[in-house]
């Protein structure tokens, strides 16, 4: 059964022979036609005057759009219609694109970009957090609170109690691959658009509206996408509305695609949080009262931010129990790029404040923080009693006790940590650090109606399955995982299935691929085709030999019909020339998911996945220069469909999630114009990065809940293993003298040098 | 601006193409002579996506300009494998899921293969400085610095 097995991503050789096309790849007419969006050079004011005429004679432009010439919608937001494809006058946040150049090659293009003569009102812009507090700019009335027990009563009742505050940056997503999008004109109004997207049916609905059309007319292909992160769910909707719309206005295909510093400039990153607390405990370190309050720049535009602050607020309690727990948001609109997406979706803001809570509380006491963490989880999955969240939703298969006791022998914690203990005495100047993190991370879109999916499987005549789907593939390998899950239901090699690319008009109302959810839902849609499928099959063979369904069984390329063998294919024909149907859709929805947003109430997750990490770092106390010298996970993925790409998507993520908490730091000025929109200013991981040692293990125990094959989702959860990193950094400062580190995050050298001052202070 | 004939060796063979003298040799390859395994992931020499060698010497081909090509040797990701043939990097990166988007993968497996001409037995730490310009936002790097190890392993067994 290929389930389970660690085969090479569908794609493998293609990637490594260079032929695997990404949107820029494909071959397109010798017509086409190159897109570059003008920008604001302001964050925020009114254009008084935009002349364009130097723009319009400039070499190879054929055409330059403005709000006014946009026949239909100017709307390109996922969410509230406030986010206009071309400005409509009004300009909020520096690098918002105000007009369209449509020319004969993408240099040209956004060459000409640069020649307009923008005239602007300023206006003052709201950039930080105190700004748009004191201007109450917001997305949402007041704050969001979710809140369970009585945190006024039972704080002043605590025998210790701390107040602190941090903040964590942001993070782009700098996916390999920048935006890019490709519209096809076509017969009778029709438009292709192949885009590098997370939600091709989005893409689809926001190309009608701008063209006027019924979703039927509009057609989206993604076949693969160079890195999403959630970078690409809603944030590539500009990019194909504007190629659609270039294209109806010349009757042209049309291009698009960013360049690395348009994209990180144009486009939404993760949210920036300031997270505050006030926690009450005893002298064991048992959290009685925890109060937090969340402030995050949500940019200038809703996008996806109110679910993302909710995801936040659903994971401030980690992996552990507090009696009394309020958690107020605060989502503020402010003069920057609209914050949007990125693995994780709030949640790993949401876990920090608590782990930086767990550590702080052990510092106080002077105890071991992995004791302090140990002694507030959850109950176990097995206790009688499980315990409910802050917002009223029982923890069934709470594992971390058991997973962390297994993790923290494996990677020989206390030993080590003693031995750090020790080598920090002799070492004045380098300093190392060691901490443990746990993850429990919740697994459904908080917004019950996208926890759907649809599936469409042919079997051809001559054995050989295709299958479809709503998933889109960004590396993570769902193609790959769901083309097993379709050769394990049929009982063929691997080598008999062919998945293709994303395509509205193969499966409709696809919800993005996001949430983690891609194999969760797709995999099970599939899982629903095959076996219609199937049983049809079964049916038509049992009735051929006299048997019945049950002595029907598909497996290792051959159809065994009681003692009668034939081979897949010669079923497969003979179902055919029976006309019996070989073609079936699937939809599968999660069970079991309700949730109230509003009250923060219910069950919005349908199962948790579960993870930890030991990070050892060191430290150069003069120059606060750092690295990662090993690395221990142990990451539960149920069942995995696919170990290798289990693996894979549990490295990456821990090393994103170390980058987001390191070195990765956006720096807008007081202009708000971001001033690391390269990499040459911006630093992901890089290879020389790699901790010296990487010791990695799954945890494969069959997930509780009945997802497909009993595996678990894994694309969002380990990212938070990089919050062991920050901790162990942390670890390492406090080895320098005695007063609390207080470190912000990202954890840069400058911030963990200035940490190593304030100890010693 | 008029463009210049630019004729050159890529892959082993002889081509032409017309370049405007502000193409990078990245836009020309991808461009002209439709060669699109090699990626733009920067522009400006950061991420490595655009690996080529040029005469045996490893550079980013968008910090090039496409009428520099004149009378050079080029190589990009498509004359790797020959004849069919994967290069044993390729089958390493392969068999050690060293990708997952792979919009990295053609540049640090021009990248790894510069390096074992230069250095057939490097150690893990050799491996990972002279790949730090590759930047790879999926992987994590572990399963890439593998799949070269071992594949330096290999090449030398079969050498
Ligand atoms: S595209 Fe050349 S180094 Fe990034
Ligand atoms: S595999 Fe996606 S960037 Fe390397």
């Amino acid at each position: 059964m290929s389930v389970s097995k660690p085969l090479p991503h569908d794609a493998a050789k293609l990637h490594v022979t260079g032929r695997a096309n990404y949107i820029d790849d494909i071959p397109v007419p010798a017509n086409c036609l190159h897109l570059a969006f003008g920008t604001a050079t302001i964050a925020r004011g009114r254009v008084t005057n935009m002349d364009l005429s130097p723009v319009k004679t400039a070499r190879g432009v054929i055409a330059v759009i403005t709000a006014d010439d946009l026949p239909y919608a100017n709307d390109v937001s996922p969410s509230a219609h406030d986010e206009p494809l071309l400005c409509d006058g009004q300009v909020h946040y520096h690098g918002q694109p105000l007009f369209l150049v449509v020319a004969d090659s993408h240099l040209n293009a956004r060459r000409a970009a640069r020649l307009a003569q923008v005239e602007y009102a300023l206006d003052t812009p709201i950039l930080t957090i105190e700004q748009a507090l004191s201007a109450d700019s917001r997305f949402e009335e007041g704050p969001r609170i979710y809140t369970r027990g009585d945190v006024d009563y039972a704080l002043p009742q605590a025998k210790h109690t701390l107040t602190g505050s941090f903040d964590i940056g942001g993070q782009e997503h700098f996916y390999l691959e920048g935006q890019a999008a490709l519209a096809l004109p076509q017969e009778d109004d029709e438009m292709i658009v192949h885009s590098s997207t997370q939600h091709p049916t989005e893409i689809q609905h926001k190309v009608a509206e701008a063209l006027g059309l019924g979703m039927h007319q509009v057609r989206i292909q993604t076949r693969r996408m160079g890195g999403g992160f959630g970078g690409k769910e809603s944030q590539g909707n500009a990019l194909a509305v504007a190629c659609a719309v270039a294209a109806r206005a010349t009757g042209r295909p049309c291009k698009m695609r960013y360049d690395r510093d348009d994209d990180m400039i144009i486009t939404g990153k993760r949210h920036d949080f300031r997270i505050t607390y006030q926690v009450g405990f005893d002298d064991d370190g048992r959290l009685l009262a925890i109060d937090f309050t969340h402030y995050t720049r949500g940019g200038w535009a809703q996008d996806l931010t109110l679910p993302v602050a909710d995801r936040a607020m659903l994971h401030a309690d980690n992996a552990y129990f507090v009696p009394h727990m309020r958690v107020t948001s605060h989502r503020l609109k402010t003069n920057t790029t609209s914050a949007t997406a990125f693995r994780g979706f709030g949640g790993p803001q949401g876990m920090i404040g608590i782990e930086r809570v767990m550590d702080h509380v052990a510092r106080h006491l002077g105890r071991d923080p992995w004791d302090i963490r140990r002694l507030n989880f959850y109950a176990n999955a097995n206790s009688p009693k499980p315990q409910d969240t802050h917002y009223g939703m029982p923890v069934r298969d709470f594992i971390l006790d058991d997973l962390c006791d297994e993790l923290i022998k494996t990677s020989a914690y206390h030993t080590r940590r003693a031995d750090i203990a020790q080598w920090n005495a002799n070492s004045p100047i380098l300093k190392r650090g060691i901490a443990i993190s746990p993850v429990k991370f919740g697994i459904s879109f908080t917004l019950t109606h996208l926890n759907q999916a649809g599936a469409l499987v042919h079997v051809y005549q001559d054995g050989t399955i295709r299958i479809n789907h709503g998933g889109t593939e960004m590396g993570q390998g769902l193609f790959q995982k769901v083309a097993q899950v379709a050769a394990s239901r049929f009982g063929v090699g691997i080598e008999a299935i062919k998945i293709t690319a994303t395509d509205t008009a193969k499966v409709p109302n696809t919800s993005a691929t996001a949430a983690s959810s891609g194999s969760d839902l797709n995999g099970m849609a599939v899982q629903i085709a095959c076996d219609t499928i199937l049983s049809r099959m079964a049916e038509f063979l049992a009735h051929q030999y006299n048997k019945t369904a049950d002595d029907v069984v598909f497996c290792d390329g051959t159809v065994r019909i009681g003692r009668r063998e034939i081979s897949f294919a010669q079923a497969a024909m003979a179902c055919y020339q029976a006309r019996v149907s070989l073609s079936a859709t699937g939809f599968y929805k999660t069970p079991d998911v309700a949730w109230d947003r509003i009250a923060g109430r219910g069950q919005p997750f349908y199962y948790f996945a579960y993870g930890a990490a030991v990070t050892e770092v060191v430290i150069d106390t003069l120059t606060g220069e750092n690295r990662i010298l090993r690395a221990d996970i142990l990451h539960d993925t149920g069942n995995s469909l696919n170990p290798a790409l289990d693996i894979g998507q549990i490295e990456g993520a821990y090393v994103q999630g170390s980058g987001w908490l390191t070195t990765e730091e956006l720096v807008w000025d007081d202009q708000g114009r971001l001033r690391t929109h390269a990499p040459s200013t911006y630093k992901i991981p890089a290879m020389a990065d790699r901790p010296d040692v990487f010791n990695l293990s799954l945890w494969g125990r069959d997930n509780p809940a009945q997802t497909v094959y009993r595996s678990k989702a894994v694309g969002e959860p380990p990212f938070m293993l990089g919050i062991s990193t920050y901790l162990a950094l942390v670890d390492a400062v406090s080895a320098c003298g005695s007063g609390y580190a207080n470190l912000d995050a990202p954890a840069t050298a400058e911030r963990v040098l200035a940490a190593v001052e304030r100890v010693r202070a | 601006m008029s463009k210049i004939h630019i004729t050159t060796k890529v892959n082993g063979e002889e081509v032409e193409f017309l370049a405007d003298p502000r193409d990078t040799l990245l836009d020309c390859l991808r461009d002209q002579l439709e060669l699109t395994g090699t990626k733009e992931g920067c522009s400006t020499g950061d991420c490595g996506a655009c690996s080529v060698t040029v005469d045996g010497t490893l550079v980013c081909s968008c910090l090039m300009l496409g009428v520099e090509a004149q009378d050079k040797q080029i190589e990009t990701i498509e004359g790797m494998a020959e004849d069919g043939e994967l290069h044993p990097l390729q089958r390493k990166f392969i068999e050690h899921a060293a990708l997952q988007c792979g919009f990295c993968t053609p540049g640090i497996l021009v990248a790894a293969k510069a390096l074992l001409a230069k250095n057939p037995d490097p150690n893990e730490t050799e491996v990972r400085y002279w790949l730090a310009g590759n930047l790879c936002r999926c992987t994590g790097y572990d399963k890439i610095i593998r799949a070269v190890m071992d594949a330096a392993a290999e090449m030398r067994g079969a050498a």
